[in-house]
């Protein structure tokens, strides 16, 4: 028994900088960065987002999945010596000696009200919605600055061709970060102009399977309803032995 | 000291146990170990947190006094509020409405808008954020979503795989709700246009989850997550539901009567308090993975802090199976950067091996998440065939090429461009390179107790999600909680607004916090102790020793 609770204060002696905050005696590497011009002296294995808290920023914006996946943590940042401004995501991004950066916790732009019940399915709805998407220059900055390394330009460019599909495919792995909409030229929002378009594709252009239409109407006619009323009603024996007895589908 | 030497982002010593996983794969593509029996699975979740000694207390006082639940939990549950009836002046209400929503993810946005076609008017319903609307769980989920839509797949088995998930302690009137709304809800995603995976011929792409007996995981890429919340939230702006973001809730209001009838909310930025008057009240603030239990890492989002637990407690709320935790079998155990972080289970539906540091495959990969999670630690802990990582922790391999080496070459560029994007990041190509893993703290199993309809034992208060407790008894399955979030969402969203339609606004007050804080008082619990957390602390050490406060 006592084996397995020290086996646990092992596994959280392991995590603690991770879990609790760094403490500055278990670092061995170091590097400097600018916080919006200040230099602060961090651990080099941390994100930007870890290292900003490392140096004492309590975050309320900029912040929300810590994972990669919900486009809060845009950050701008530039390498010392360099001019070139680059983009990151600060909780996906390790910290490098020399890098001056900025968090952009919003970008003022906004986003179309439509019902999409009485949209039509072609380009006229990017037109109605996002006339702008037309100025696009081919200058392809939205491409360089998207963290996610998505093909911007092209998305936008499946919008104007009305190819929904395409624009789908190309624009998917979004997380509405913002940083594309922020470098645009032609002030695209290019987020905005790829959900839309998702969106109608999801709707009009992937129907809906026969699979699923077929079980619904199943389930309007009530079939299932006595083998679910049995199994509310079952005592735990009679579940576990249900259980037990279940043939798992083939792989097939 | 001198710099390691990394070869495809592992160093040296990682890479060498990588060789004999390389060169074990084309023998354990066709020879996965067995699932285990039912003694089997019992002598294996020994090692697992929530079992192993330790790590949990009784509650002193509340609705479930006496009930055991992990200490950080009780500790939050037995906390002094942040404010008293002196701070805030509750007679005067900045906002007056019918529905009040606290928590935007894919529960809350799901009831918000469910209100609303049930007939409550736009400016009468409020969403309430901690952060920004989207900053939740729900947006990081990536394996997908179960619903039970095929002909071979009829409802029931649906049930029973989550009932023998769950350990047969969830509520059978809940999950029946969760199993019989499931095709609904793809129904209602598709009308709002969710692009999920199809294959040619225009039926879903189906595949397998931990304890399931048939393929009925629903996938949008294994950005899931991202694709149904951004669809909800998109249509949730179109109609303009008014939201506020920034202003977590930090305390209920109730009446003489008990009824919940309203909020105080906080803005994080200016300080300043709101009073939210509202006649119904749908608690949907997801879970707790922010209090890191036991230790572990966490794949939750920053705001997991389980400040709805604390909320309805303190106003009588019942709680129930908050004594288990689910830990993911896979986090990320490397490298530093992203331990902790979700790979999802998705990777081994699709025939990814949990491997040991001699190449061989220990445990069969689909076994629900606590028995796998359990053979893990096990085999790091106990057995001792882990790999050792420059920081300290320990991890088994997942042997992420195997999936290309079953599907064929280009697979995982299309099912998973969220797990190669990641560890891409960190230069480790995990179509070439098995990645390293260990348990992670995931998924809250319990919660507020709720009936099918998301109500609790509180008039005027309702739940959805991650927060309530019942469906999953004690252990979830995957791709039911996204699914639980919408069906519950969106049931609690009508029952709601059914209720508005005779109810009448009430006094607010903190009478259940005073006597909350009585029985507190009457338990001998030192007053240092306050909640809800809303964030948790990971400032440096040295950066907090040196903080003041001056204004
Ligand atoms: C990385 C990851 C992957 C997952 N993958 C899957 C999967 O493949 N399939 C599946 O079914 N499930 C999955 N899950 C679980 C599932 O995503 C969540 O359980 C579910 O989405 C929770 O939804 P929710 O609406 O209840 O809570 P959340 O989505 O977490 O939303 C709660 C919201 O409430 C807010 N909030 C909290 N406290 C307050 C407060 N005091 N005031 C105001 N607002 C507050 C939070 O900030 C948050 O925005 C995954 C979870 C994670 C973390
Ligand atoms: S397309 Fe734009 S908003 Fe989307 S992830 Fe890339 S940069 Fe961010
Ligand atoms: S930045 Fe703007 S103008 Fe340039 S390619 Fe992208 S969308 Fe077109
Ligand atoms: S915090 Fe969500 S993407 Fe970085």
């Amino acid at each position: 028994m006592s084996e397995s609770k020290t086996m646990m204060e092992r596994i959280s002696e392991s995590t603690r900088s991770l879990t609790t905050g760094v403490d500055s005696r278990d670092v061995e590497h170091w590097v400097t960065i600018y916080i919006m011009g200040r230099g602060y002296e961090v651990p080099a294995d941390l994100t930007i987002m870890t290292a900003m808290e490392f140096a004492g920023y309590k975050l309320i914006r900029s912040c929300g999945c810590r994972q990669g996946f919900c486009g809060a943590c845009a950050t701008v940042f530039r390498r010392e010596g360099q001019y070139k401004l680059e983009s990151a995501l600060a909780c996906q991004t390790r910290v490098e000696d020399g890098m001056y950066l900025v968090q952009i916790p919003f970008s003022p732009a906004e986003a179309a009200y439509y019902d999409i019940e009485s949209e039509s399915y072609d380009y006229s709805v990017f037109s109605k919605h996002y006339p702008e998407v037309a100025r696009c220059v081919s200058c392809n900055t939205c491409t360089k600055a998207c963290p996610q390394d998505l093909e911007v330009m092209d998305y936008i460019q499946s919008a104007i061709k009305g190819d929904f599909e395409s624009l789908a495919e190309q624009s998917f792995d979004c997380i509405q970060c913002g940083l594309c909409a922020l470098r645009c030229p032609a002030e695209i929002v290019h987020y905005n102009v790829g959900h839309l378009g998702r969106r109608m594709f999801g709707r009009y252009g992937s129907p809906e399977p026969e699979h699923l239409k077929t079980r619904l109407a199943e389930m309007e006619r009530g079939e299932f309803s006595s083998a679910l009323d049995a199994l509310v009603g079952a005592s735990t024996k009679k579940l576990k032995e249900l259980y037990a007895a279940r043939v798992r589908e083939s792989d097939e | 000291m001198s710099e390691v030497k990394y070869i495809g982002g592992y160093p040296e010593h990682m890479r060498q146990s990588i060789e004999i996983v390389n060169r074990s794969r084309a023998k354990r593509k066709d020879a996965v170990p067995a699932a285990m029996s039912a003694e089997q699975r019992q002598e294996t979740l020994q090692v697992h947190p929530d079992y192993a000694p330790g790590g949990k207390r009784e509650l002193k006082i509340g609705p479930n006094k006496g009930d055991p639940v992990p200490v950080p939990v009780a500790d939050l549950l037995e906390s002094y509020p942040l404010i008293d009836k002196t701070d805030v002046d509750l007679s005067v209400a900045d906002h007056e409405v019918d529905v009040m929503i606290i928590g935007g993810g894919l529960a809350g946005t799901a009831a918000a808008l469910l209100a609303q076609d049930r007939g409550v008017e736009r400016e009468k319903i409020l969403l309430i954020n901690k952060l920004r609307h989207g900053d939740c769980n729900s947006i990081m989920a990536e394996g997908g979503t179960q619903a039970a839509d095929r002909p071979i797949d009829p409802p029931d088995r649906h049930f029973l795989d989550t009932i023998g998930g769950g350990h047969y302690a969830n509520k059978p009137d809940v999950v029946r709700a969760l199993v019989e709304d499931a095709p609904l809800v793809m129904h209602w995603l598709e009308e709002l246009g969710v692009v999920f995976d199809k294959r040619d011929n225009g039926d879903y792409v189906e595949n397998w989850g931990g304890g399931t007996s048939a393929r009925r995981m629903h996938s949008c890429r294994d950005y899931t997550g991202l694709e149904e919340f951004r669809v909800l939230r998109d249509e949730f702006r179109a109609r303009r539901i008014p939201s506020i973001e920034h202003s977590p809730a930090i305390e209920l209001t109730t009446d003489a009567s008990g009824r919940v009838t309203g909020a105080v909310l906080y803005n994080l930025e200016t300080g300043a308090y709101h009073v939210v008057s509202a006649k119904a009240t749908v608690l949907a603030t997801g879970g707790f993975g922010r209090l890191h239990i036991r230790g572990f890492p966490t794949t939750n989002h920053y705001g997991a802090t389980a400040d709805g637990l604390v909320l309805a407690y303190r106003a009588g709320a019942k709680l129930r199976d908050a004594d288990t935790v689910q830990y993911h079998p896979t986090g990320a155990a490397y490298p530093v950067q992203i331990v902790g972080f979700l790979l999802t289970e998705k990777l081994r539906s699709a025939g990814a091996q949990p491997i040991n540091k001699d190449g061989e495959a220990f445990v069969f990969p689909l076994e629900p998440r606590d028995v796998e999670a359990s053979a893990i630690i096990r085999e790091c802990y106990v057995r001792e065939n882990g790999i050792t990582t420059p920081s300290g922790l320990r991890g088994v391999w997942l042997d992420t090429p195997l999936i290309d080496a079953i599907h064929g070459e280009g697979y995982i560029e299309r099912a998973f461009p969220a797990m190669k994007r990641m560890y891409a990041r960190f230069d480790i190509d995990i179509t070439v390179d098995p990645v390293l893993i260990f348990p992670t703290l995931h998924y809250q199993n319990g919660g507020v107790e709720t009936d099918p309809d998301g109500a609790t034992n509180i008039e005027g208060l309702w739940v959805a999600g991650e927060v309530s407790g019942g469906v999953h008894g004690k252990n979830r399955l995957m791709g039911n909680s996204t699914l639980g979030t919408m069906v519950f969402g969106r049931r609690a969203g009508m029952a709601a607004a059914e209720y508005v339609r005779s109810a009448t606004g009430g006094q607010r007050t903190f009478q259940h916090v005073e006597s909350f804080v009585n029985a507190l008082e009457g338990a001998g619990v030192a007053p240092e102790r306050r909640a809800p957390m809303l964030l948790p602390e990971y400032r440096g050490k040295a950066a907090l020793a040196r903080m003041i406060d001056v204004w």
